[in-house]
């Protein structure tokens, strides 16, 4: 018995200093940001290589959810007749909460998890290293530009997904069950606030952006230097992200819309 | 005779329980080649890490060109590391950049030379390891040999006062070996640098540098040019010079009495 209140005791003690690590490594990136705005296309290549090249995947499950929901939404909604809600069903499911979590989570994997690797094997290969021998900082030359092309990137993926999502409910609705085109817009017009949920939701996934960016960094920079840590620093970014992506939007959510 | 470049002067250093460095007390003179060896894990790359300030001494100094290297703030150790070159074991090119980039890398980041001239001393520096042709090229299309002539390339495109190699001739064939060796040398007198060379070769060592020191657990166990190294009667260089499997360095790792460790079926 007392081996099990020992186990979490340590348990719990190391993940405070995790959460310490990385909120002294965050504060080490924001120090050092400056010295690599002042270099701004190594930003706009990571900015490429995280936001535009996620871009396949993120559009692409955003149709499918959106056709989805456009389905789910038009069975659910014609049991009481108001089909014609379905557009803001859809609007507003996408906008509050599947957009930005869902888009998270993708990034999260696709790439968190590429970001990770690639500082990982820097490290394992020295790279990281030599460059700190050189009077280079890691951390403003290759940590800052992932950390913010990832922080900018998230936001504008999140709200193409919904954006595709959208287009992907009115596919179902409109064109193929005949939803009336002009309600299903009107209807969501007059629903969609743009501060209470569109800024909101915007704002969910910046916070899910500087989450993910940060998890991926740092994994990546402490993973243990071997092949075997670099992969279990990829699973942990992945695992990690979605976890905090999760606990992060519950508590977002009960602050933003508490059902006045 | 001038103040050598580095000193360290009964230095001691620990990972933690483990004790790495005992005492050393070396110097590097200005303008020579001088070869720290031992068998594998003895701290010879510690050694590096010190001079170059990624670890710190717990006991005794390192000084380099007069500065203590273990008191340096980060801006002043940074503004000392211009002036230090380090040749990783395996050469830590940057994969993402091609041949060219990476020996630019240095002077893009610490210089505002124009891009002419950047690149007229890239293809100097490149000329000098034999490689201007290899320049477009990917790390990933090099072989070792090649690799590490980039990297020597890259660690002197700034002019450096130290070179600093860890293991050089590790895993390379006898013909790169040989070229690494010379331009090692070569390199060395045209800069007019001091290099510390971290090895365990010891027949391309003695061919190429003026003096060396042997560690074992932690302390200088002999010293010497490469003349007196070669006939000396001291047991461990005899071992290491010869290397012989069994003598001061012991064949075995440290274990319990192996009769007993068999018949009672326990380590």
């Amino acid at each position: 018995m007392g081996d099990v209140f020992r186990k979490l005791g340590s348990l719990a003690i190391s993940g405070v200093w995790q959460l310490g690590f990385i909120a002294r490594f965050f504060v080490l990136i924001l120090r050092y940001s400056g010295q690599s705005f002042m270099r701004l296309h190594l930003t706009i290549r990571e900015l490429y290589f995280s936001g535009v090249l996620s871009l396949l995947i993120i559009l692409v499950s955003g149709l499918f959810v959106g056709l989805v929901l456009g389905l789910q939404g038009y069975e659910i909604l014609q049991r009481y007749g108001s089909s014609e809600a379905m557009g803001t069903m859809v609007a507003l499911s996408l906008l509050r909460e599947l957009g930005p979590v869902v888009a998270g989570l993708l990034f999260a994997s696709r790439a968190g998890s590429a970001v990770t690797a690639e500082i990982g094997l820097m490290k394992v290969t020295e790279q990281l290293k030599a460059m700190d021998m050189m009077a280079v900082n890691p951390i403003a030359r290759v940590v800052a530009p992932r950390f913010w092309g990832g922080v900018v990137s998230m936001p504008l993926l999140a709200a193409l997904f919904s954006t595709m999502g959208i287009f992907g409910g009115w596919l179902i609705g409109v064109v193929f069950i005949g939803v009336d085109d002009g309600a299903f817009w009107s209807q969501m017009r007059a629903a969609v606030d743009f501060r209470y949920d569109v800024l909101n939701g915007v704002f969910k996934s910046a916070v899910f952006g500087v989450a993910v960016a940060l998890i991926a960094v740092f994994e990546g920079y402490d993973c243990v230097p071997t092949a075997e840590g670099v992969s279990r620093a990829i699973t942990r970014t992945v695992v990690s992200s979605a976890l905090a992506i999760l606990a992060l939007d519950f508590v977002m959510t009960s602050f933003m819309f508490r059902g006045l | 005779m001038s103040e050598p470049l580095v000193r360290l002067e009964n230095v001691r250093f620990a990972y933690g329980e483990r004790m790495i460095l005992r005492d050393i007390s070396l110097s590097i003179p200005r303008g020579q080649v001088v070869a720290i060896m031992g068998g594998s894990g003895c701290g010879k790359t510690t050694m590096l890490r010190l001079i170059g300030g990624q670890e710190r001494a717990v006991g005794g100094r390192v000084l380099v060109d007069g500065q203590d290297v273990g008191k340096l703030d980060r801006e002043d150790l940074y503004a000392l590391r211009r002036r230090m070159g380090m040749l990783f074991q395996f050469g830590a090119l940057f994969t993402d950049m091609t041949v060219f980039d990476n020996v630019a890398f240095p002077l893009r980041e610490h210089t505002d030379l124009p891009p002419e001239l950047i690149n007229d001393l890239v293809l100097m520096k490149l000329h000098a390891v034999g490689l201007r042709g290899a320049a477009q090229l990917r790390p990933g299309e090099l072989s070792g040999g090649m690799a590490r002539r980039v990297a020597l390339a890259r660690t002197i495109a700034l002019d450096p006062m130290l070179l600093m190699y860890d293991e050089p001739f590790t895993g390379l064939d006898p013909i790169s070996l040989g070229v690494i060796g010379q331009l090692i040398r070569r390199l060395n007198n045209a800069l007019g640098a001091s290099s510390l060379i971290v090895t365990h070769d010891i027949q391309e060592s003695l061919q190429i540098v003026d003096y060396i020191y042997f560690i074992s657990e932690g302390r200088v166990v002999a010293e010497g040019t490469p003349d007196e190294i070669r006939n000396t009667s001291d047991p461990f260089v005899h071992q290491f010079v010869h290397a012989e499997a069994d003598g001061p360095v012991p064949f075995h790792y440290p274990a319990g009495d192996y009769a007993t460790a068999l018949v009672g079926g326990a380590g």
